[in-house]
């Protein structure tokens, strides 16, 4: 099993991945592989199984609406690539 | 004994006494790790002035009074996905090679408090992707037991640093096996925590319904020290669990007479190397002298794990990645179009494994596929519960291998992503059943790598865990 070179790469535009053509090869081969293995979970019987949507029995998680101190905004631009005044920058979205 | 090879029980009680102070326990600590790191490799970021500073405080502080808690003064490595303010977080990913956290994780937060001294940020594979700690754009770790060997992963370095004297205790994390297989790896204890013990604010999101943070030790008593400390509820992560925290050193008991072991069989297949099955076989033995009822148990759908857990990892790890876009923080590569910005920084920035696994949750996820690939493993995910529960009916822990081999060779399975995948599939079932396991050190195989044997109870009963295998080490001494 391999997924083909067109599949690859909607995949990859989907996860914002501009994989080159080497990779698309081998990444189409081993995704494959995984995916031949995992096939094995249709052996199982699920029919009427509610799904595990999360493992322990919580509900909505509500908290108090009340203001606290956030993070600086000098620090959370600290680690951005690029800013300007007390923004992130990035390239040009709207012409 | 030297300083750096003592458990941090055995350090407190010379601090106690007098005997060294916090600055010697550092300094000892630092100098084995400029000795060997060289060739082992734990550290991404060793904190050396800083936590030197750190223990010159606090010996001044405790001469002033401060009282000397269980693990104060205690040098402690942290997997380098957990924040810890002003210091780089790497994930061992190009993506984050310049980032630095903003804030101190929970645990940080209760560790700092405690006066335990940070000695370093440990190496793992990328964002916790991986078995053998050889997916770090930092280079590999090694086994300290044996170089051409590789230490587990993805928590390999908080695993190797603690074998070699590198640090006292650590932080590693467990998605699917991270903290239990480099624990056992290297001769050392590991434990992951029931799921929602304790709190992940601060911890980077690899697969969030799976992720647990938990220690890494030399011996039991140390692990239950550092459970006292990181537990417990935190209104910062959703996912945590309002429940009592019990002192964990009570559990710390030489006696497992009238506990029920159970034996998975699915469990103790063919693909186990014959010596860890005799390592579990003498482990049972030991227990049945000492008084426990051990039996047979089935977990039929065992073999669904390894599928079940690599459509959800990935689909969660799909989705969490996404945020590293070179936007807010980051390493960033140019471009003057947006979405050019973000597909070359992904490109440049993340590694192999970490790639595919994107690619494999971004395909199941996809559009015609949700309910073949997602609905269907999360229907297997609570199969695998039920066997848990089931067995829990009548069994106070199940007893099995945590890994079907041994420390395998340095490069052995980069090549072959499955056959890595493989490796985890008795660690695995514990994570998508959200129960808690330790990995504790059952011996050496003849080529003297060392055998970790897994023990698994129900939720929130780490207490059980703790007692056997603090039994099982009092009768063996085979931790260290």
């Amino acid at each position: 099993m391999k997924i083909e070179k067109k599949e690859v790469e909607h995949i990859a535009r989907l996860a914002r991945l501009k994989l080159n053509e080497e990779e698309k090869e081998r990444f189409g081969r081993q995704l494959g592989q995984i995916l031949k293995y995992i096939e094995k979970l249709n052996e199982l019987n699920t029919e009427g199984v509610e799904p595990a949507l999360h493992i322990v029995p919580l509900q909505n998680i509500m908290r108090k609406d009340e203001v606290k101190d956030s993070l600086p905004v000098k620090d959370a631009l600290a680690n951005a690539p690029a800013t300007k005044g007390k923004y992130f920058k990035v390239p040009r979205i709207i012409e | 004994m030297e300083l750096a090879e003592l458990a941090a029980h055995e350090i407190h009680c010379l601090l106690k006494k007098k005997e060294v102070s916090v600055v010697e326990v550092v300094d000892a600590v630092l100098t084995r790790i400029d000795e060997v790191d060289d060739n082992i490799g734990a550290f991404i970021t060793v904190n050396g002035e800083g936590a030197q500073r750190e223990a010159l405080r606090i010996d001044q502080e405790i001469s002033r009074g401060r009282e000397i808690l269980p693990l104060t003064g205690i040098p402690v490595a942290i997997k380098d996905l957990i924040c810890i303010k002003g210091m780089k977080t790497t994930c061992a990913s190009r993506i984050l090679n310049n980032f630095y956290s903003p804030y101190d994780a929970t645990v940080i937060e209760k560790l700092r408090e405690a006066g335990t001294i940070f000695i370093g940020k440990t190496n793992m594979d990328e964002f916790a992707m991986g078995s053998s700690t050889e997916n770090s754009c930092f280079g590999i770790t090694r086994n300290p037991l044996n170089p051409d060997t590789v230490p587990g992963g993805s928590s390999g370095g908080s695993a190797a640093a603690v074998a070699a004297g590198e640090a006292i205790i650590a932080l590693g994390s467990d998605t699917g096996g991270s903290i239990r297989q480099p624990a056992a790896f290297c001769g050392v204890v590991g434990l992951v925590p029931t799921y929602g013990l304790v709190s992940r604010f601060g911890l980077v999101a690899f697969a969030s319904s799976l992720d647990q943070i938990g220690p890494i030790t030399r011996d039991v008593r140390d692990c239950a020290l550092l459970m006292n400390l990181i537990c417990g509820y935190d209104p910062r992560d959703s996912t945590s669990a309002a429940t009592n925290i019990p002192d964990y050193t009570d559990s710390l008991l030489n006696d497992v007479r009238e506990v029920k072991i159970g034996i998975p069989k699915q469990y103790f297949g063919e693909e186990v190397d014959e010596e860890v099955a005799e390592a579990m076989r003498e482990a049972m033995a030991l227990f049945k002298r000492h008084g426990a009822k051990i039996e047979n148990v089935s977990l039929p759908n065992t073999e669904y794990a390894i599928a079940t857990y690599y459509l959800i990892a990935t689909a969660e790890a799909s989705s969490n990645l996404a945020r590293y876009d070179g936007v807010g923080y980051g390493q960033r590569e140019k471009s003057d179009n947006i979405l050019e910005m973000y597909e070359k920084t992904r490109e440049a920035g993340f590694g192999d494994e970490v790639k595919r696994r994107i690619m494999l949750g971004t395909y199941v996820l996809s559009a015609g596929y949700y309910e073949t690939y997602y609905l269907k493993a999360q229907q297997a995910r609570a199969l695998i519960r039920d066997d848990f529960e089931k067995a829990f009916q009548k069994f106070d822990c199940l007893l099995a291998p945590v890994s079907p081999t041994t420390a395998f060779k340095v490069g052995e399975k980069t090549d072959d992503p499955l056959k890595m995948y493989l490796s985890d599939i008795f660690t695995i079932p514990v994570n998508l059943a959200g129960l808690p396991a330790i990995s504790i050190p059952c011996g050496f195989n003849s080529l003297g790598s060392a055998i970790g044997l897994q023990l698994i109870a129900k939720p929130f009963n780490e207490e059980m865990l703790l007692r056997v295998a603090y039994t099982f080490e009092e009768n063996t001494k085979m931790s260290r």
